[in-house]
């Protein structure tokens, strides 16, 4: 520490020799790197903040969906924040299945009324919980799994009638969206 | 040069450990900590180091920008408002993109400047000097391709008419600009193309800029005085001295640039480019940016395609030569009573030639233009060669601390005060 500037003569500086003492240069370092990080940080801050999502992608998060034409065992997809989202009128023998599976035999466990707002309309997130694949299952003639749902042919997930993980490699049950009834025949999604 | 590994006298183990297989510890220490600078910089000698952080600024907002960009004729005016509304800072890092253009243009229009007075470009420097060159030569390519992107009535027009300049080179000429533009007139293929070099480019600048350090380091640094250090006497340790006089200079540069970005972001700009460009009609007055305007002035003031053309190249290509325009074995102007003054006039002249080329292309104006790109060229080809032979320079001092440390600086006194911080 050859500080010849510092100032030797400060009584509560002491020695600027000494092994424990912080002369005025610490002092004056730890002030400028700390000026330093902070600038750095607030100059990043824009940066990173310009790779989020911009107010024109925001703007188009949410989808609006008209059921009246969705007919009961019919399910359409629509394209919701670049996903597919699955809007499936369930039949009374499908919501009945959703309904007897006890919980302890799910993966994921959810009751089937967790699931939805109103009993006929399930609505999920069409994308595979494993890996991101669109499961099958929206066409009737589709493959629809051991559980009436969907199956997701990347890796052979096996989705039921609430969307839920029944056999396969994928974790959880297919994501609800956040959505709300906007009258009888239409929801908005996001 | 013997194999094994460098013997590093770096003490932190890890950092050592990759210091004795690649040394770039030790050489950084070498360049940029202890590295003997003369002693006597005044604050001209930052603008070096602030070019180098507004290209590194220009590099990384252009990257952010280039994530939100889209080089097609159709979207890319809409793709550049978006930035400007709709992304997340946009309008931040675009205006620091533009005006950083500006700054890096004023930054090393000074840098040149300097080079200029002090004669850094002489002997042993001419090799550095013409990277300098071509680095500003680059730079100008660069901010011209950029000024296209947005793909406003200004970078369509100013596309035009700088491509069209190719067109006045003899037999060849058409088939050229055919060539650079992809296409019968300025449109996508030019666009495309323009934004792919535009992002190319900085990264061959920053290429030519490691030559440039890399030669000055051979060499060592001008000073105000345009003497070589003698000893140690007459040099500092780089850190802490100049990275501190730097980051004085840099605190200064950055509340400039802060003016700029978030007061009058679009003083320097021109209002027509926020106009989409249209292939139908030309705006009733243009202007190239301001740091083209000198050389748009001399390419306006000659009455002939080819002659206007070539002249405008030639003030560029002029600097080049430069080292060996200038035989006067004095450096810094400073102790040159009369090269002194004429340059001083090409400096005020430098910035009518820039007035004149915002000006009509009629009448008066032409005949400014024409006096002005007449003493640009004078002051190289005639001023400096003639100076060199008649000019009785003042007597040099003897050393650089002889000059600067009150009472002399004799070499023993002098090397005791010379490094208070060397065993820091």
């Amino acid at each position: 520490m050859a500080d010849t500037l510092a100032p030797t003569s400060s009584p509560d500086m002491g020695d600027p020799h000494g092994p424990e003492q912080g002369t005025k240069r610490d002092f004056l370092k730890l002030v400028t790197g700390s000026f330093a990080a902070v600038g750095v940080g607030a100059i990043a801050w824009p940066f990173i903040a310009s790779m989020n999502p911009a107010k024109d992608v925001l703007a188009l998060a949410s989808t609006d969906v008209t059921l009246d034409h969705i007919a009961e065992g019919q399910a359409v997809t629509v394209m919701w924040r670049g996903k597919p989202v699955f809007v499936r009128h369930r039949t009374a023998q499908e919501i009945q299945e959703a309904k007897a599976v006890p919980l302890g035999e799910l993966r994921d466990p959810a009751p089937d009324q967790e699931r939805v707002q109103r009993e006929p309309w399930l609505v999920v997130v069409g994308v595979c919980t494993h890996l991101g694949c669109v499961p099958l299952g929206q066409k009737t003639t589709d493959p629809r799994g051991d559980f009436g749902g969907w199956f997701c042919p990347c890796h052979g997930s096996h989705y039921d009638t609430a969307g839920r993980i029944r056999r396969g490699p994928a974790p959880t049950n297919l994501a609800v969206p956040e959505y709300e009834f906007r009258s009888d025949t239409q929801i908005r999604i996001g | 040069m013997a194999s094994g590994l460098h013997d590093s006298t770096i003490q932190n183990p890890v950092i050592r450990w990759i210091d004795q297989r690649l040394p770039v510890f030790t050489m950084m220490q070498k360049e940029y900590g202890s590295f003997p600078t003369p002693r006597n910089f005044n604050y001209l000698w930052n603008f070096g180091a602030l070019a180098l952080i507004n290209l590194v600024i220009m590099i990384v907002t252009g990257i952010f920008l280039a994530m939100n960009y889209t080089a097609h004729t159709s979207m890319a005016f809409d793709s550049v408002e978006r930035i400007m509304r709709d992304v997340n800072y946009g309008w931040l890092i675009r205006y620091v993109h533009m005006n950083g253009a500006s700054m890096f243009f004023i930054v090393v229009m000074v840098h040149i400047w300097r080079n200029l007075y002090y004669g850094s470009y002489k002997a042993p420097r001419e090799l550095l000097w013409i990277f300098g060159v071509v680095i500003f030569l680059l730079m100008m390519a660069t901010a011209f391709m950029g000024y296209v992107l947005p793909w406003g009535q200004m970078s369509f027009w100013g596309a035009t008419v700088i491509t069209n300049l190719f067109s006045a080179i003899p037999l060849v000429g058409d088939s050229i600009v055919t060539l650079l533009w992809g296409g019968f007139s300025v449109d996508n293929p030019t666009l495309n193309r323009f934004f792919s070099l535009h992002y190319l480019l900085p990264f061959v600048i920053a290429g030519v800029v490691f030559l440039h350090v890399a030669t000055l380091h051979i060499t060592g640094s001008n000073n105000p005085l345009g003497i070589e250090p003698k000893g140690p006497q007459d040099t500092l340790p780089f850190h802490p001295y100049y990275t501190a006089k730097d980051s004085v200079g840099i605190i200064a540069y950055f509340i400039v640039f802060a003016v700029l970005v978030f007061f009058t972001p679009n003083y320097l700009g021109h209002t027509d480019n926020y106009i989409p460009a249209n292939p139908l009609v030309t705006p009733a007055h243009i202007v190239p940016e301001w740091y083209f305007l000198p050389f748009y002035a001399i390419l306006r003031a000659v009455p002939d395609k080819l002659g206007g053309v070539l002249l405008m190249f030639g003030a560029i290509a002029v600097l080049f030569v430069l080292p060996w325009l200038d035989r006067s074995p004095v450096r810094s102007m400073r102790f040159r009573p009369i090269a002194k003054w004429a340059l001083m006039l090409w400096g005020i002249n430098f910035f009518v030639l820039m007035w004149a080329g915002a000006m009509p292309a009629e009448g008066i104006y032409v005949t400014i233009a024409r006096l002005s790109t007449a003493y640009y060229f004078a002051y190289f080809l005639v001023i400096l060669p003639l100076l060199a032979k008649i000019e009785r320079p003042l007597p040099l001092p003897e050393s650089i601390s002889h000059a600067v440390l009150r009472g002399g600086g004799r070499l023993h006194g002098a090397a005791a005060t010379a490094k208070p911080m060397e065993k820091a």
